[in-house]
């Protein structure tokens, strides 16, 4: 089992905003100088507290999408429009701000880049942030290790970080990046338009004889369909790491 | 310590958040907020058990070691409780209802010299508690929540269920109690999270 990377107390430290990139309508990425951050690995998270002027505060969690080798601390968050914390980081916060945050947190969902076995990433939507903070990872470490990465959107405009999945896929460095779209077909359009079932996985994913390292992030009905679709198909449960998010929190 | 003084007084400029009702608000503790669905959060994916495969134990530091299967443990005597259940994730859920058996009685008559539990469940969770923890009708071994079976998602057919800690602690797909004489860290214990998991006291991660 994976060991924390985080030893003793998490402090809670600011971070000032020093850009902003909009990566979708909805969605946005966030990058933070944080003089004392002590790093972390690819896949974890930070807690992010926001105070009102009396005192109330509000807490959550974001996925970390920065990898660990990059100068500053990114997050990318979807703003969900009942949501407390989301429109406040999407929206109101600018560049300058202080955030308050602690972190890193989480040591089982990781990928360190150490190890031969191939990489099995899957994400719906904002689940591809800390997937991609492993791809990033990846780059940096000049790895290459076999990756496959199926990406499940529901339009072209809200594919996260379009551009540059785009550019890690032309690499040539073993990587191979794959795109469905739920809710449109684009003219041209040449990835998958459905929802991941098991053909998709047959096509796309490594095969259990090749042990992949699997990771699955998304909403909660996405990750439960393909975490089960792989479990069917003879994936061994300990290799496929999930992590789930709700329709709710923001 | 290096924060704390640098911090105080600290407002997120622009922040007035979304203020929640009095009624509840003293029952939702630090850093949490309600939320009136039921999100899911595993580690991997989600175990299918069947009940006629099911068993429950209680091991470890004891003479006897117990076990029921399914239909033993519907035998059982229910209780029906409701609590406010609280992830470290930072959503809490107030009022939620759930029905089974509780620690209490199947750690009836039970002498042993363990002072700390592992509950342990298929596909190899494992979360730590402290023996007084879940005995003194604190913790339950529950099969149905809202008046239905457990869903798979949510732990079904069986999960822990140890509400005044994080909801980690709750463990899904329990099999058994591990009664021990040291503390031995679980899953996500082993992983930066509390070793005791107070919402209270918000102990969320190692050093809090």
């Amino acid at each position: 089992m994976a060991r924390a990377a985080v030893l003793g107390r998490l402090t809670w430290q600011f971070g000032t905003l020093a850009e902003i990139v909009r990566e979708t309508p909805r969605v946005s990425s966030l990058f933070f100088d944080v003089p004392e951050w002590p790093g972390h690995l690819a896949g974890q998270h930070v807690d992010v507290r926001l105070t009102a002027d009396d005192g109330y505060r509000a807490e959550r969690s974001y996925s970390i999408a920065s990898a660990p080798q990059d100068k500053r601390l990114a997050l990318t968050v979807e703003r969900l429009d009942d949501g407390e914390v989301s429109p406040y980081l999407v929206g109101e916060l600018r560049a300058g701000d202080r955030l308050e945050l602690r972190g890193p947190i989480g040591g089982y969902f990781v990928w360190r880049g150490d190890e031969d076995r191939p990489l099995l990433l899957i994400g719906g939507g904002s689940g591809i942030v800390p997937l991609m903070s492993m791809l990033r990872h990846r780059g940096r470490i000049g790895s290459k290790t076999p990756a496959r990465l199926l990406f499940s959107s529901r339009t072209l405009a809200d594919v996260i970080y379009r551009e540059e999945l785009e550019h890690l896929g032309a690499a040539g460095d073993g990587l191979r990046v794959v795109h469905t779209l739920t809710r449109e077909k684009p003219a041209g359009w040449t990835g998958y338009t459905r929802r991941i079932d098991e053909a998709m996985l047959r096509e796309v994913a490594w095969p259990n004889k090749d042990s992949p390292a699997v990771f699955v992030c998304g909403p909660t009905p996405f990750v439960e369909a393909a975490a089960s679709l792989l479990v069917a198909m003879g994936h061994d449960a300990r290799s496929i790491k999930t992590e789930r998010f709700g329709a709710t929190g923001g | 310590m290096r924060d704390t003084q640098r911090l105080m007084g600290f407002v997120s400029r622009g922040f007035r958040g979304k203020r929640r009702d009095t009624a509840s608000s003293s029952r939702v503790p630090p850093g949490q907020y309600v939320v009136t669905d039921f999100p899911v959060l595993s580690a991997g994916p989600t175990p299918r058990v069947e009940v006629d495969q099911w068993t429950f134990s209680i091991e470890g530091e004891i003479d006897e070691p117990r076990r029921w299967t399914w239909k033993e443990f519907q035998a059982l005597p229910t209780e029906t409780v409701t609590k406010d259940i609280h992830c470290v994730t930072k959503w809490s859920k107030l009022d939620t209802s759930w029905k089974g058996v509780s620690v209490d009685t199947l750690m009836e008559g039970v002498e042993t010299a363990a002072e700390f539990t592992t509950i342990y469940s298929d596909g190899g969770y494992t979360t730590n508690v402290p023996l007084d923890d879940i005995t003194g009708n604190k913790a339950w071994v529950v099969y149905e929540f809202d008046g239905q079976p457990l869903q798979p998602e949510h732990g079904g057919p069986v999960r822990f269920l140890v509400p005044h800690l994080y909801f980690w602690k709750s463990a899904k797909w329990v099999r058994g109690i591990r009664l021990e004489k040291d503390e031995h860290p679980g899953f996500w214990e082993s992983n930066g999270y509390n070793m005791y998991g107070d919402p209270w006291r918000e102990q969320r991660y190692w050093g809090d």
